[in-house]
């Protein structure tokens, strides 16, 4: 039964971390860029989610649509102006801006709202459902549910519409895509645009779950989502969502029947081994370098 | 280049003006004494700004209206009027230091009250004691802050002091004998008082039946709780401050863990209600004073506070207040202005009625006095009952 109820909390913190891990695996994808200051679209997420409630008192919905439109914009913003001068130079260039915007976003919502840790409005009193001796709460079934849909949906565009069509085939081939008349700089945009509100329903979800917000609640979610992405194959979609779950339920499942003391260590070293035994992650597959 | 020059020049005068600022410190006197009898001069270090500005400015105004009562009312010594130098330490160890130095050597101040936290006071308190000046810290809880000397007292209860009070009132109030334990491992005030508590109760006749550990940027306990509700223990102990006992509180809601909270000082602020909401409810911690206690000094305490500041006052406030009006009381009773007499009179101390209540010091001048129980209920803290270990 406790095996089971672990079960349960590791799926809801493992779908936070999906959702996070796809936005990362997204832009992986496509420019080949570890965003690293995606973590702290998130806390932004989170920040404009408070701000949605506690000023204008906006109920759950349009907070979160609220807060997926401002981080959307804020990542083809982020995109435009720290990265995409840097498209052409090498790789380990734009990921020590991505450093520094991480950097540069943190410290300038500390400089605007302060350190201090701000409790997040409750949006829903919490109710805790009992199935046959396991505690499942609404804030839970909540985070699996909301995720959910943002995945459907994000399957939806990536195989069903144009744009997808076209971020499929500039993540294959930049060049060659362009030749075929995309748009290789607009698709980069909605690419950042997906991965950025994604990550800011995963800052509402936790601000929701884990009522307590503050401007580097982003760095410890980000980097364990980013163990998340390349241990599911960085750049592939569904692995991103599988290796947040195995995270959160790994996590849960130390916490459980070990010690809480071994949580973090556990999570990098189940991403050293990974990558120790297949490369390329769970759902990547062997590519020989081309000459 | 001329940019740049400039740029420099901006730098320069910005240091320069922090320089100065660093010095502002504020002399005032009070309503004017009689001039022909010379005022006491008392030093106040605090930080008052900084990342614990507002514990610091919270004992600083107890501070304050301490001195105004004792002068309204005619001053000590026979008609001598009290006068304070305050310092701003900004919760910085150098600036602490500094501010002891110069209230020592320049301002000549007889005594010291102060500073806020641990690491300024140990950082303080050397030159106070070299110079044989009395200091009395108000929230300093580090055990080695008296340790500098006899010369250093301090009127907040210490963590393993409170810890025997809380098994105390969890075996003798809550009739419990079954509690678990959850800490952050990465935290030291969390971890002394989960420690001696697991001692304490023991020795009581208690059981700990589970204990469980956090790391500092951890939100997500509910791992732990599962665990811990398997064990079915009648009281949760949670050592740490409010913003995280806030989020455990929650998520030991929603695992329907139904053990009575039971809390340390850590909780004592308004933003637990915010962050806990109701799962805070019913919840108890000690502390070092509550605003609902009924004693006649405490009430008299709060509203001569809310009167003067417009506001409730916390616990640094009431600790603030304590300790200037001991050290005022421990003049008198020394007669005169002589350091070492008004340092042997601090340290007898004896059943001082403060606001946070009776105070006795100890022979290692840490206070031996009743601590507070105080309940959450409906968003407000209700006073419980006052034990003293």
């Amino acid at each position: 039964m406790e095996f089971l109820q672990q079960l349960v909390n590791g799926l809801a913190l493992g779908s936070i971390y999906a959702l996070i891990a796809i936005g990362y695996t997204m832009v992986y994808g496509i420019v080949q860029l570890i965003n690293f200051a995606h973590g702290d679209i998130y806390m932004i997420g989170a920040f404009v989610g408070f701000f949605a409630v506690v000023k204008y008192g906006l109920p759950f919905l349009p907070t979160l649509l609220l807060a997926m439109l401002v981080c959307s914009v804020l990542g083809v913003i982020i995109e435009k102006i720290a990265y995409r001068p840097l498209r052409n130079s090498p790789r380990i260039t734009a990921l020590i801006t991505a450093i520094g915007v991480s950097l540069f976003l943190e410290n300038v919502v500390r400089w605007r709202l302060g350190p201090d840790p701000r409790p997040f409005p409750e949006l829903f009193s919490v109710k805790v459902f009992s199935l046959g001796g396991v505690q499942v709460s609404n804030v839970q079934l909540l985070i699996f549910g909301v995720a959910l849909v943002l995945i459907v949906i994000l399957q939806f565009i990536i195989y069903r519409t144009r744009i997808g069509k076209a971020m499929r085939a500039v993540s294959q081939d930049q060049d060659a895509a362009r030749l075929m008349g995309i748009n290789v700089d607009r698709t980069i945009s909605v690419t950042f645009a997906i991965g950025s509100a994604l990550a800011a329903a995963a800052g509402i979800l936790v601000g929701i779950a884990y009522p307590r917000i503050d401007p580097y609640m982003g760095i410890l979610p980000g980097l364990k989502a980013f163990v998340a992405a390349v241990l599911g194959g960085i750049g592939i979609i569904p692995g991103a969502m599988l290796g947040g779950l195995v995270m959160g339920v790994a996590e849960l499942m130390v916490v459980g029947f070990w010690s809480s003391d071994y949580r973090d260590a556990i999570a990098f070293a189940i991403l050293i081994i990974i990558l120790l035994i297949k490369p390329t992650g769970i759902l990547g597959k062997n590519q020989s370098e081309k000459v | 280049m001329k940019m740049r020059k400039r740029l420099a020049l901006v730098v320069a005068l910005v240091f320069a003006l922090s320089i100065f600022a660093g010095c502002g410190a504020k002399t005032e006197t009070p309503t004017p004494g009689t001039p022909s009898k010379e005022d006491i001069k008392i030093g106040i270090i605090n930080s008052l700004s900084g990342s614990v500005s507002s514990y610091g400015t919270s004992a600083h105004n107890g501070a304050l209206l301490a001195i105004e009562e004792v002068n309204k009312k005619g001053g000590l010594l026979d008609g001598r009027q009290v006068k304070y130098v305050e310092e701003d330490d900004q919760g910085k160890i150098d600036d602490a230091s500094n501010a002891s130095q110069k209230l020592i050597n320049q301002d000549n101040v007889v005594a010291i009250i102060g500073a806020t936290i641990s690491s300024c006071s140990n950082a303080a308190a050397p030159s106070a004691q070299a110079a044989g000046v009395p200091m009395i810290t108000p929230t300093s809880t580090a055990t080695n802050v008296t340790e500098n000397g006899e010369y250093i007292s301090r009127i907040c209860f210490l963590d393993p002091y409170q810890s025997k009070a809380l098994a105390k009132f969890a075996v003798d109030n809550l009739k419990a004998n079954k509690a678990a334990i959850l800490y952050n491992k990465q935290d030291d005030y969390s971890t002394g008082l989960a420690v001696s508590f697991k001692e304490e109760f023991t020795k009581l006749g208690g059981t700990i039946v589970e204990e469980q550990t956090y790391g500092k940027d951890e939100q997500d306990f509910n791992g732990q709780l599962t665990k811990i509700k398997g064990t079915n223990p009648e009281i949760l102990f949670l050592p740490d401050y409010y913003n995280t006992v806030g989020l455990i509180a929650k998520q030991a809601k929603q695992q329907g863990l139904k053990a009575t909270l039971l809390g340390a000082d850590g909780w004592d602020s308004p933003q637990l209600f915010e962050i806990g909401g109701d799962a805070v409810e019913g919840a108890i911690f000690s502390a070092h004073y509550s605003a609902a206690d009924p004693s006649p000094e405490t009430k008299a305490f709060v509203e001569a506070y809310k009167a003067k500041y417009q506001k409730d006052p916390d616990s640094f406030a009431a600790l603030g207040y304590d300790a200037a009006m001991a050290l005022m009381s421990s003049i008198n009773t020394a007669g005169s202005t002589d350091k070492a007499k008004i340092k042997d009179a601090i340290n007898d101390l004896k059943d001082f009625k403060g606001a946070s209540g009776t105070i006795t010091l100890d022979d290692k001048r840490n206070p031996i006095k009743t601590v507070v129980f105080v309940k959450c209920q409906q968003g407000k803290q209700e006073f419980v009952a006052k034990v003293t270990p």
